[in-house]
C-alpha cells in the first residue's frame, strides 16, 4: 500500500508503517485524502468546503490514538489543510499528527496545516506533530503549521511538537486561549542544519481565572542554520506560566530568542528564562573519559537535550 | 601499573609557572595510593595529566609498559583508565540510568544500576530517570559521579575529592564502597583527598605540594608523619591556644 520511501517518512513521524489496525484515523498523501477511519467515539470526516477534515471526539469518551499523518512524495506539491478538532466535554484523547516531506525533484515541496482546537470541559488532549523531510532534490521541504487551540473550563492540553531533521524552512504560529482552570503544556524540540530556517511564533492568553501554561523549547542550531523563537504568554488574570527556551549553537548558526511576558492582572505569575550556549567542554571530555570519541560525546549530548 | 617519568606541566610559554614540576611515581598492580597535599598543589592537574584532559610539557607517562603519553582520552579510557571529577559537569536532558550505562560500556539492567548508587548512599528509583541538571544539589552529582566510576571495570580508577560536599552519613558509606567495591572492580585505585578515614583506606600515601612530590611512602609512615605536621604547624592546637 505504502512504497519504501512513504514508510520511512511514516515510521519518522508516527512510529509506524501502515495504515493501523485500530483506532480512528486519517491518511493524507501528495495533497489527496488517501485512508480515513471513524470509531464509535472518534468521528473523522472531510470538510465540504476545503481541504481537511473535522475530527470530532465525543464527550466523555476516552480514545487512545489518533492518527492523522501526511507525507509528501512528489516534488512541487503545495498543499494546505485546515483540519478542525472538536474534542467534547470530559473527553480524553491522544493523537498523533506529523508531516513527512520526501522531495527528489527541483521544485519546492510545500505543507501548511492549518489546525484548530476547541477543547471541552475538563476534556483531555494530548498532540504529538513531528516533523521530518528527506529526499535528494534541490527543491525545499517547507512546512508552516499553524495551530490554534481554545480551551473551556478545567480543559487540559498537553502538546509536543518535534523537528529534528531536513526541514528547509519553517515558520510555526501557535495561539492559545485557557478558560478558568485549564492547563496547557507545550514543549518544542527542534534541530535545524545546513541552511535550514525555523521560526516559532506563540502566544498563549491566559483569560479564566487559576489557568496555567508552561512553555519549554528546547533546540539545536548546527551549521549556518537560523532559529527565531518569540513566545508569549499573556496573563489576563489570576494565573500562572512559566516560559523556557534553551539552544545549543554549533558551528556558524544564528539563533534569536524573544521570550516575552506580560501581565495584565495584578495576581498574574508569570516567568521566562531563556539560555543559547554552546556545549560545555567539560561536558565533552567527561563523556569522552567514558570512552567516547568527541563526536559521539556531542551525538549523546544533544540526544539528550532533544529528547 | 601506571608510571609517571619525569611529567612537568608548565603554563604560560618560556616564562612559565610550574603546576607539576618533574613528577616520576609508580602507582602499582592492586595498590591503592592516596595523594594528599595542600590546595593548589597540583593533585588535581596531576590526574587531568594521567587521564590526558592536560597534555604534559615533559615527561613520560606508562600503562602497562606502553607510552600513554600522546594519546587522547578517549584512547586512554578505553585502555582502562578512569576519572571521577572533583566538580562534574551538569547534563540537561542525560539520565542517571544513561550516564551509567555509558560508563558501563553497554545497557545496565535497572537492578544493577541500583546497586551501585545504592553504594554511594542514593536511593537509587527515585535517581535512575532523572536528569543530571541543576535540579540536583552538588551532593548529588558528586555521588553518582562517584557510581559512575563504580560502573566500569578499570586498570586504573582515579577519583578526585571525593569527599567533597558530601554529608556525614554518606560519607561513612563512601569509605564503604571504597574499602570493598573499587578494590574489586578497579585493579588500581588513586584517591586525591584530604580525609583521615579516607588515607586510612591507602596502602601508599603521596605528597604533593607546589608542584612536586614532596613525600611517598606507606600509609604507616607517611600518616603519623602527615598528623605531627599539622599538630605543629596549628598554632590553635594543644598548649598554644
Amino acid at each position: 500500500m505504502f512504497d519504501a520511501v512513504q514508510k520511512k517518512l511514516l515510521e519518522s513521524i508516527a512510529d509506524m508503517s501502515g495504515i493501523p489496525s485500530i483506532g480512528a484515523y486519517n491518511f493524507r498523501v501528495n495533497g489527496e485524502g488517501f485512508a480515513r477511519s471513524s470509531t464509535e467515539t472518534v468521528t473523522i470526516e472531510p470538510k465540504k468546503d476545503k481541504q481537511g477534515i473535522d475530527i470530532i471526539v465525543k464527550p466523555f469518551s476516552k480514545a487512545d490514538n489518533v492518527h492523522i499523518p501526511v507525507i509528501v512524495t512528489e516534488s512541487g506539491v503545495d498543499d494546505v489543510v485546515y483540519n478542525d478538532f472538536f474534542i467534547g466535554e470530559g473527553a480524553q484523547v491522544r493523537i498523533v499528527a506529523g508531516c513527512g516531506i520526501h522531495n527528489d525533484g527541483g521544485c519546492d515541496s510545500k505543507h501548511n496545516g492549518i489546525h484548530r482546537f476547541h477543547i471541552g470541559k475538563n476534556a483531555k488532549v494530548t498532540y504529538i506533530e513531528k516533523h521530518y523531510g528527506d529526499g535528494e532534490g534541490t527543491g525545499a521541504r517547507i512546512l508552516n503549521p499553524v495551530t490554534e487551540v481554545f480551551m473551556d473550563e478545567g480543559a487540559e492540553c498537553e502538546m509536543e511538537t518535534v523537528q529534528i531533521k531536513g526541514v528547509d524552512s519553517t515558520a510555526r504560529t501557535s495561539t492559545a486561549t485557557l478558560g478558568k482552570n485549564a492547563k496547557m503544556v507545550i514543549t518544542e524540540r527542534l534541530m535545524t542544519h545546513g541552511k535550514q530556517y525555523a521560526r516559532s511564533d506563540m502566544v498563549i492568553n491566559l483569560n479564566g481565572e487559576d489557568a496555567s501554561a508552561q512553555i519549554i523549547s528546547r533546540s539545536v542550531a548546527k551549521d549556518d542554520s537560523e532559529q527565531i523563537f518569540y513566545p508569549r504568554a499573556v496573563g489576563n488574570c489570576k494565573c500562572r506560566a512559566h516560559v523556557q527556551c534553551d539552544t545549543i549553537i554549533m558551528d556558524s548558526a544564528k539563533v534569536r530568542s524573544i521570550p516575552e511576558i506580560a501581565a495584565n492582572h495584578e495576581d498574574a505569575q508569570i516567568v521566562h528564562e531563556a539560555a543559547i550556549g554552546k556545549i560545555n567542554n567539560d561536558q565533552l571530555t567527561k563523556l569522552c573519559t567514558l570512552g567516547l570519541s568527541p563526536e559521539e560525546a556531542e551525538e549523546v549530548i544533544i540526544e539528550g537535550f532533544l529528547d | 601499573m601506571l608510571e609517571l617519568r619525569n611529567v612537568s606541566f608548565t603554563v604560560g610559554g618560556e616564562k612559565g609557572h610550574d603546576i607539576i614540576n618533574d613528577v616520576s611515581l609508580t602507582i602499582n598492580d592492586g595498590e591503592f595510593l592516596i595523594i594528599t597535599g595542600p590546595n593548589g598543589g597540583g593533585k588535581s592537574t596531576l590526574a587531568r595529566l594521567i587521564m590526558g584532559i592536560e597534555q604534559p610539557t615533559g615527561g613520560q607517562i606508562l600503562l602497562n609498559g606502553q607510552d600513554i603519553t600522546n594519546l587522547s582520552v578517549t584512547e586512554r579510557a578505553k585502555f582502562g583508565v578512569g576519572y571521577a571529577f572533583q566538580q562534574p559537569p551538569r547534563f540537561k536532558g542525560l539520565t542517571v540510568r544513561r550516564l551509567l550505562s555509558l560508563a558501563h560500556g553497554s545497557e545496565l539492567p535497572e537492578d544493577e544500576c541500583c546497586a551501585y548508587l545504592t553504594n554511594v548512599g542514593l536511593c537509587s528509583r527515585d535517581y535512575l530517570n532523572r536528569e543530571i541538571d541543576t535540579s540536583l544539589s552538588g551532593g548529588e552529582v558528586k555521588r553518582i559521579e562517584i557510581a559512575s566510576l563504580m560502573a566500569r571495570e578499570l586498570k586504573l580508577a582515579i577519583f578526585d575529592e571525593p569527599e567533597a560536599g558530601i554529608d556525614l552519613w554518606s560519607f561513612a558509606m563512601l569509605v564503604e564502597t571504597f574499602k570493598t567495591m573499587s578494590r574489586r572492580k578497579h585493579n588500581s585505585v588513586v584517591i586525591i583527598s584530604h580525609q583521615e578515614r579516607i588515607m586510612q583506606l591507602a596502602d601508599r600515601i603521596a605528597v604533593i605540594a607546589n608542584g612536586k612530590l614532596k613525600t611517598l611512602g606507606p600509609k604507616d609512615e607517611v600518616f603519623p608523619q602527615l598528623m605531627s605536621e599539622l599538630g605543629e604547624n596549628c598554632g590553635f592546637r594543644g598548649g598554644n591556644a
